[in-house]
This record gives structure tokens, C-alpha cells and sequence, in this order.
């Protein structure tokens, strides 16, 4: 009977000691994980994942604190992605999470006052302006988060729809015919 | 040197087709009384218009200047005047509409002063320079601007391959331009010579061609190398046509630069002598319209020629036409509006019929016989990259070289089970490009949003320590009112501008009228409704599309 | 020699673990999605279980003796998780995202049958150390071979048209079953 537990608490004094010098020597510092599913989400900033960003959505989702189905600009592809990425099976995009159709927002030039709020609120400074000056939205950087268009007292900001053209036309998916049986 | 010729692998044999339009000599389109010249014509940014409605323009006047590098000018090809800069339709798969100018010919045909160059005397990148104002691009099909081709850069070019395979079945307009017009053709050839600072010329003629051929060596120099190559459907594939006469590989992802040679098309080469010996921009092409028409045949057509006008030019279409195809039958697409006008890159139009091309059979699974990577040209296995591209699997697509693919057909033509399988790799193809556009703007917005709260920190911080000082210095002079400084002296201030500004704005609301327009000077309103047409112009543009 | 090289051959092919011992299905089936993770689970597997054949031939002969066998299961199984737990913090350090993908399967090696069973045949078998660790070596490189193989299939099958009711780990349990007859093939390999 002693020699068992001898033994035993051999054993473990061995094996415990062994992860004690690995948990110190391996020790991990920063999660570069954070960078790899930051680099999957669109970089919209419009916080509709409930969180300020893409980032800290990212990190979120690399503690496990929030599901990969939350981001409705990155689809149902950005899902897929992240489920790839961390070995998960994917999934619907959430609740109300819909993707909508890529736009921009667009200054109605008669109606703005030159108050500065939508140049605050823009994630990706894409709007140029200053106090009483008309204010622009740079069209190419704008990444339609929408988050412009509360803060706008006047609502002279509307979103547009971005509408395909011959640069930006994908060829169609081949229809797939099966041939019917009789 | 050896007059070896190489077999590139695969390949496959198409009906040619080419004796329907290949006896007549080409014919010179009458004038018409409309033409319209898209501004994307070429590889790269499309022109930007130079002209505005109600311009008089003359023949070879630039109406669309090239902008930036990868881009070409586009010309008036009569004289007349400018009714319309809008989106209209162009030959493109997507049937889109796109900006173009529409002139309005006056029947005059009066031409700018053309000046020829005395390009032996010209320094290689003056007569490029010249050569980018005079819109010239590939006209075999790729429409990459010509000027770009011509500069070797850091790479040495020492052969240059003129292309006059002419391999995609029914086209016939290279071999009657080499045919017809042998020795403008090669005095264009010495020119391309001269700007590439080469040695070596290659002219490659599919041997079903052997008019021009002979046509050719009659006109060549004895020091180019005319070869005749084996008819055999992708030959005159620019990499495959290399290949072909040289032995040379082009490496993976790479171009035929990489390796010292330069490939052009024979009609390119002809363009470039009307460009620079004659002074003429690229205002026309010689486009093949065969297929089930009256009279199939060559035509001269200037660039802009409503593609309905040449059906009329060879005796319209017969009956049962089942619409038409632009390019050949293995590379081109199917045209979607007949007002779509002639560009640099159409080489062909065939009108089809139930019985020249009847309907495609129905898709079958593929059954991985790899006939498909028996005719394959660039040695790829296409059932593989089908497989991924079917299942959008697009990273294993990728790792097939999807991208070496040339979009010959072969593998399609071959196929038993009949799966478009070019479709399925077009497919990918775009997809991964939106794809690499959507991770660009995204990284592009990282930056942004990075740099902007980097900048806010900063902001803060700055405040802070004037706040700091401030309130330092107050303490200093022993001021009363040190402990009652507010945290932002600004915010007072801030709110009641604002508070006016959104008064304003309610005002303005209910009056309708906008009031940060009203009470302006008369020039600056001027100005106002110089920039509302514009846009009127512009938003007509996008929403015709 | 020519004995350890029996081994190998035996356990990786004829004997395979998976697909004639029927052991070690759990990260068999769950790993196998991406070939790249079966790779590394392999790899990892593969340490786990080279270690812990040699170490529990150790304990079994120098501390447990024939006094305390029934010790055995118990004991092996300490090491075994111990093991573990060192690769996890080593793969954590150098790969998070494999890490992440291997998952809940990285813990879940303790629990292994196959890194279990492997060291409990040795000591049946009677192997010496030197066998020990072979045959622990050599079965896991069966586990490997037979576990990329699979992720090489079912990566493929996931882009082939599947009819409805066999989608997902149904046509994957059936080409489980298909490879397992074909890896009965090597029985005749040795007789």
C-alpha cells in the first residue's frame, strides 16, 4: 500500500515538475490569433457585432466571449471564413444580421450645415470638411458603416447603393443544368 | 540559326470556317452618320473625355485623353459634332452600359493635320510618348496599350514574335491584312524593331494561311524569320505562339518579357505604321463579320461603328439568325445589344444560327476522364480546377494556377460531359479579384481606423497638457478664477454655434429652399449651376447603366 | 533489426491502429475535416504517443514491477496526461491558431484510446523498451497516415456533389468504412 503511494506521488512530483518549467517557458504573451480573424472581418468599424470595431470583435471572438455569425458586412462568406479559421463549423449569420448591399454615404451638399458631428463619428476619416465648411464623403474610402448618419442633426446624409459596372462586373455562376430523366 | 519549330501540349483541331469570309478583299465601310467611341477600350483606366456636348470635332482628334499609365487615348473617327457623352452600350460580356461620346458625323470627314514621324530619327521613348496619343492598344484581343509594350524597361528584349496565327476559327482579318497590306505591315513591324531596341523578328502564320504567308515573305527583310506553324487551335496564343517558335517557356504568372520577348499583333503592327508614318491615330480596325449573313467578309470599320451598321455592310443578317458573337467562337462572348459599337478589341462578329452553332447540350457530372488536361495548352489539369471552382472552393481553385489559365476553350470543346468549364473558371477568376479588391479596401480601412484613433490619443493628450499649462500659468498669476476654469473652454462656445446652426437648418427645412444656397453672389451661383449640370450629366450617366 | 522494422510495418500498415484495432475513432473523425490540422494532430499524436510508450515501459518495469500491476492503468494514464499537457502548452506557444482549430481534440489526446492502448499492448506483448517505443512510434504513424489520408478525402468530398441524406459525416463514416476494407488488404502482407 505505501509503496503505491509512493510511487504514485512519484510519478506526479516527476510529471508536475516537467509542466511547471514548460508553463514557464512556454508561456504565451500576446494571441496573435486577435490578428488573424482581424484580418477575415471586412474593417467596416460599424460596430453592427455589437462591439466599437473590428478589433475588439476580433478579440472577442478569440476568448470565446462572442460567435463568429455576428458581422453582417463580412456574410455569410466572412463566416465561413472564421469558421475555418478556428476549426468551428459554420454557421447562419444571426438574428437581424442581414447583409445589406454594399453602399455609401452620400452628403446632401444643400442641406449640410458644416457641424463637424459626421466628420467625428467617421471610423475611417473618410469625410472632409471643417466647421461651416460643406463636408464630403471620400467616396473610395468610405466603407458604408452608416455610422455617420446618426450623429447628423440635419439628416442630410443618405446611403447609396454601389451599383455594378464593367470594372466591377463578376462573371455569373454557370447554371447548372442536370440533364432530366424521361 | 535554327529553324527548329517546337509543339507546345495540347491543343485542339475546330472546324475553321475560314473560307466563308477569307476571298473577298477587305472592303472600306461607308461613312455613317453616328459613331460611338466608348472610353474603356483598353487594359487598364479608361479615358477621360476631353470634349463636352456640342463640340466640333475632326477626324483623329482626341476625345478621351489617356490617364494614368496603364491607359490609351481614344479618337474621333470623323468629323462632326459631339451629341452625347453618356453610358451607352459597349461589347462586353456583362451587357453593361459604360461612358462613351457619341458623335454625330457632319459628312465631311475633315481630319486634323496629321503629322508623320520621322521615327528613325526619334529617340524609342519620344516616339512613345507619341504612340500613347495616338490610342494604340493590342488589337488581338487583349487591348493592353501599345506604348507600355514597346518600352523593354529593365528587361532586355531580344526577339520580338509578331503574331499572325490567326487560330480561333471563322476570323479572317489578320490573314487578309497581311494578305493586302504586306508591306505597310512590315514597315510597322520595323518600327516596333526600332522602339524595342531588339534583333531578332519572328513572324508566326498558322500554314492554313498560305496566301499571306507568302504575302509575308515576300514583304519581310531577309533578316526576320517568317515560320509557318502547324494549324492547331491555340497557336496564336501569345505564350503558346512563344513557345512555338522560340522553345521558350513563359514563366508562371509571368510575361513574355521575363524571358526578352515581346509578342504583338500583326494588326497592331499595322496601326502602328498608320500612327506613325502616316500621322493617323487608331480610328479603324478590320473586323471579320461572317457567320450567317449575306455576304461574310473583311471590313474596314472605324472604331465606333454601331455593330448593327457592319451586319448591314455585309447584307444583313439572314434569316433564323440566332444573335451574334463578338470575338471567335472559343474566346468570345455573346453580344447582348446590337447598339454596341465597334472598339479597338473586337476583331470579329459572327451572326449565329441554330445550325452553325447549335444550342450548348446539357451539363453531365464530370466523370474525371482528363480529356480536358490532354488539350489543355498551358498545361494545367482543368478538372481539378473545376472541381473547386464548381464547389467555390477558390483557394484550392488557386493552387491549380487557375491563373495560368488562358481561357483558350479547349478543355471545354473537349469535354464529353459538356461542362463550360472556361465559365467555371471566369467565374473564380472574378470572384478571387473582388475578392483581393474587398481585402484591399479593408486593409486600407485598418490603416485609416488605426491612424484615426492614434490621432484622437494624440488630440487628447495634446489638450491635456495645454490644459495643464494653462491652468499652471493661471495658478502663477494667482488668478481667481483658476478653480472655476471650465474642462473645455471650447464647449460653450461649441454648443451655441451649433445650437444656431441647427436653427438654421430647421429654417431651412421649412422654407424648402436651401439657405446656404441663397444670396450669393451671381458668379458664384453661376458657378453652382455650371457644377449642378455637370452632375445632372454624370448622374444621367450612372443610372442609365 | 530486422524485428524493429517488423514492427513498424505492422503497426503502421497490417495492424493499423484506426483501421483494424478500431481505435482512436474520436479525433479520427473529428480532426479529419482540413488537412492541414490532421497534419499537425498527427504530429502531435505521434509525439504523445512515442513518449508515452517509452515512459510507460519505464514506470512498468523499474516502479511497478509485478507487485503493483494493478497500478498500471492508472499510472499510465498520469503520464499520459502529463505528456498532454506539455504538448499543449508547446503548441500554444508556437502555433495558436493550430491551437484553436485542434481545439477541445488537443486535451481529448489523454483520452485517446490509441495513446492508451498502445503502451497496455506493449506491456502484453512484452515488449522491451526499445520495442516500445517502436511499436509506440509506428502506431502512431499509422494513426497519422491513415487520419491525412482521410482529411485528403473528405477535403475532396466537400466540394463533390453529395446527394442530400449522405452529406456531412454520414458519407464520411462510409468512406471510414471503405478505407478500413482497403487497409484489410494488408493482412496478407505478412504470413
Amino acid at each position: 500500500m505505501l509503496a503505491a503511494i509512493l510511487v504514485m506521488a512519484a510519478i506526479g512530483l516527476v510529471l508536475g515538475g516537467i509542466l511547471g518549467w514548460a508553463s514557464i517557458k512556454f508561456r504565451v504573451a500576446d494571441d496573435p490569433l486577435v490578428e488573424k480573424i482581424d484580418a477575415i472581418l471586412p474593417q467596416t468599424q460599424c460596430g453592427q457585432c455589437g462591439f466599437p470595431g473590428c478589433k475588439p470583435y476580433a478579440e472577442a471572438i478569440a476568448k470565446g466571449e462572442a460567435d463568429i455569425n455576428l458581422c453582417p458586412p463580412g456574410g455569410a462568406d466572412g463566416v465561413k471564413r472564421l469558421a475555418d479559421l478556428l476549426g468551428v463549423e459554420p454557421k447562419a449569420l444571426g438574428e437581424g444580421k442581414e447583409p445589406k448591399p454594399k453602399s455609401v454615404a452620400v452628403i446632401d451638399e444643400n442641406t449640410c450645415i458644416g457641424c463637424t458631428l459626421c466628420i467625428q463619428a467617421c471610423p475611417v476619416d473618410a469625410i472632409v470638411g471643417a466647421a461651416k465648411q460643406m463636408h464630403v464623403i471620400v467616396a473610395s474610402q468610405c466603407t458604408g458603416c452608416e455610422l455617420c448618419l446618426p450623429p447628423c442633426p440635419v439628416d442630410c446624409i443618405s446611403m447609396q447603393v454601389i451599383q455594378e459596372d464593367v470594372l466591377s462586373w463578376k462573371w455569373r455562376y454557370p447554371v447548372h443544368m442536370m440533364k432530366r430523366v424521361a | 540559326m535554327k529553324t527548329q519549330l517546337f509543339t507546345f501540349h495540347g491543343g485542339v483541331h475546330p472546324e475553321q470556317h475560314k473560307a466563308e469570309s477569307n476571298a473577298a478583299p477587305i472592303s472600306v465601310m461607308p461613312l455613317l452618320p453616328r459613331y460611338v467611341v466608348p472610353m474603356r477600350q483598353h487594359i487598364g483606366t479608361p479615358a477621360r473625355p476631353v470634349v463636352s456636348v456640342g463640340d466640333r470635332v475632326l477626324r483623329g482628334q482626341i476625345v478621351g485623353a489617356a490617364e494614368g499609365y496603364v491607359s490609351t487615348a481614344a479618337h474621333a473617327p470623323t468629323s462632326g459634332r459631339v451629341v452625347a457623352i453618356e453610358a451607352c452600350a459597349v461589347p462586353h460580356p456583362s451587357g453593361l452600359f459604360d461612358l462613351a461620346v457619341v458623335i454625330e458625323a457632319d459628312g465631311e470627314d475633315l481630319s486634323i493635320d496629321m503629322q508623320p514621324l520621322d521615327w528613325r530619327a526619334l529617340d524609342p521613348s519620344a516616339l512613345r510618348n507619341r504612340i500613347r496619343d495616338m490610342g494604340l492598344a493590342g488589337l488581338g484581343g487583349a487591348v493592353f496599350p501599345s506604348y507600355i509594350k514597346l518600352n523593354p524597361g529593365a528587361q532586355k528584349i531580344h526577339t520580338l514574335i509578331v503574331n499572325g496565327a490567326e487560330c480561333e476559327p471563322w476570323i479572317t482579318c489578320d490573314d487578309r491584312l497581311m494578305r493586302e497590306r504586306a508591306a505597310e505591315l512590315a514597315r510597322g513591324i520595323e518600327i516596333m524593331r526600332h522602339a524595342l531596341g531588339c534583333t531578332t523578328v519572328l513572324l508566326g502564320i498558322e500554314d492554313n494561311k498560305p496566301e499571306a504567308l507568302a504575302a509575308m515573305r515576300g514583304a519581310a527583310p531577309p533578316d526576320w524569320r517568317v515560320m509557318s506553324v502547324p494549324t492547331l487551335y491555340p497557336s496564336g496564343g501569345g505564350k503558346q505562339l512563344t513557345y512555338l517558335l522560340t522553345g521558350v517557356e513563359t514563366p508562371t504568372g509571368g510575361r513574355s518579357t521575363d524571358v526578352g520577348i515581346q509578342v504583338f499583333n500583326v494588326g497592331t503592327a499595322y496601326s502602328l505604321y498608320r500612327a506613325v508614318e502616316l500621322g493617323e491615330p487608331l480610328i479603324s480596325r478590320v473586323v471579320t463579320l461572317t457567320g450567317h449573313v449575306a455576304q461574310p467578309g473583311n471590313f474596314e470599320a472605324r472604331i465606333g461603328t454601331p455593330l448593327a451598321d457592319l451586319i448591314a455592310a455585309a447584307g444583313g443578317a439572314l434569316p433564323g439568325a440566332s444573335g451574334e458573337i463578338v470575338g471567335g467562337p472559343m474566346m468570345g462572348f455573346d453580344l447582348m445589344d446590337l447598339a454596341a459599337p465597334v472598339t479597338k478589341a473586337v476583331n470579329c462578329l459572327i451572326v449565329k444560327s441554330p445550325s452553325l452553332f447549335p444550342p450548348k447540350p446539357v451539363e453531365l457530372p464530370c466523370i474525371r476522364c482528363g480529356a480536358c488536361a490532354r488539350a489543355c495548352p498551358a498545361d494545367l489539369q482543368p478538372f481539378e480546377m473545376y472541381w473547386y471552382s464548381h464547389a467555390k472552393n477558390f483557394g484550392h481553385a488557386q493552387s491549380y494556377h487557375l491563373f495560368d489559365c488562358i481561357e483558350c476553350g479547349c478543355c471545354a470543346y473537349v469535354c464529353p460531359s459538356h461542362i463550360p468549364l472556361v465559365d467555371y473558371f471566369r467565374f473564380a477568376k472574378s470572384e478571387i479579384w473582388e475578392r483581393e479588391r474587398e481585402k484591399a479596401s479593408a486593409d486600407q480601412a485598418r490603416v485609416r481606423h488605426e491612424f484615426k484613433a492614434f490621432r484622437l490619443e494624440r488630440e487628447k493628450r495634446e489638450k491635456a497638457e495645454k490644459f495643464a499649462k494653462a491652468a499652471e500659468k493661471s495658478k502663477v498669476a494667482g488668478g481667481a478664477d483658476a478653480g472655476a476654469a471650465p474642462a473645455d473652454p471650447d464647449a460653450e462656445k461649441k454648443k451655441a454655434i451649433l445650437q444656431a446652426a441647427l436653427e438654421r437648418a430647421a429654417q431651412a427645412k421649412q422654407t424648402v429652399t436651401p439657405k446656404n444656397t441663397d444670396n450669393l453672389p451671381p458668379r458664384v451661383q453661376q458657378e453652382i449651376d455650371a457644377i449642378e449640370t455637370r452632375r445632372a450629366g454624370v448622374e444621367n450617366t450612372e443610372s442609365q447603366k | 533489426m530486422e524485428n524493429y522494422l517488423l514492427i513498424l510495418i505492422g503497426t503502421v500498415f497490417v495492424n493499423n491502429i484506426v483501421m483494424s484495432k478500431i481505435l482512436g475513432l474520436c479525433p479520427f473523425m473529428g480532426v479529419s475535416r482540413k488537412l492541414e490540422t490532421a497534419i499537425s494532430m498527427g504530429a502531435a499524436t505521434t509525439f504523445v504517443l512515442t513518449l508515452a510508450s517509452g515512459a510507460s515501459y519505464l514506470i512498468d518495469t523499474y516502479l511497478l514491477g509485478q507487485q503493483l500491476h494493478y497500478l498500471r492503468t492508472l499510472s499510465f494514464i498520469v503520464v499520459i496526461a502529463g505528456i498532454v499537457g506539455f504538448t499543449e502548452m508547446f503548441i500554444k506557444k508556437t502555433s495558436p491558431v493550430l491551437f484553436r482549430v485542434l481545439g477541445i481534440y488537443l486535451p481529448l489526446i489523454t483520452t485517446n484510446c490509441a495513446v492508451l492502448g498502445i503502451p497496455l499492448l506493449n506491456v502484453r506483448e512484452q515488449h522491451n523498451f526499445l520495442e516500445s517505443l517502436f511499436f509506440g512510434l509506428g502506431g502512431a504513424l499509422g494513426f497519422t497516415l491513415v487520419l491525412v489520408l482521410f482529411a485528403a478525402m473528405r477535403e475532396r468530398l466537400e466540394a463533390a456533389d453529395v446527394p442530400k441524406p449522405f452529406q456531412g459525416v454520414s458519407i464520411a463514416m462510409i468512406s471510414a468504412g471503405l478505407m478500413s476494407l482497403a487497409f484489410m488488404g494488408f493482412a496478407g502482407l505478412i504470413r
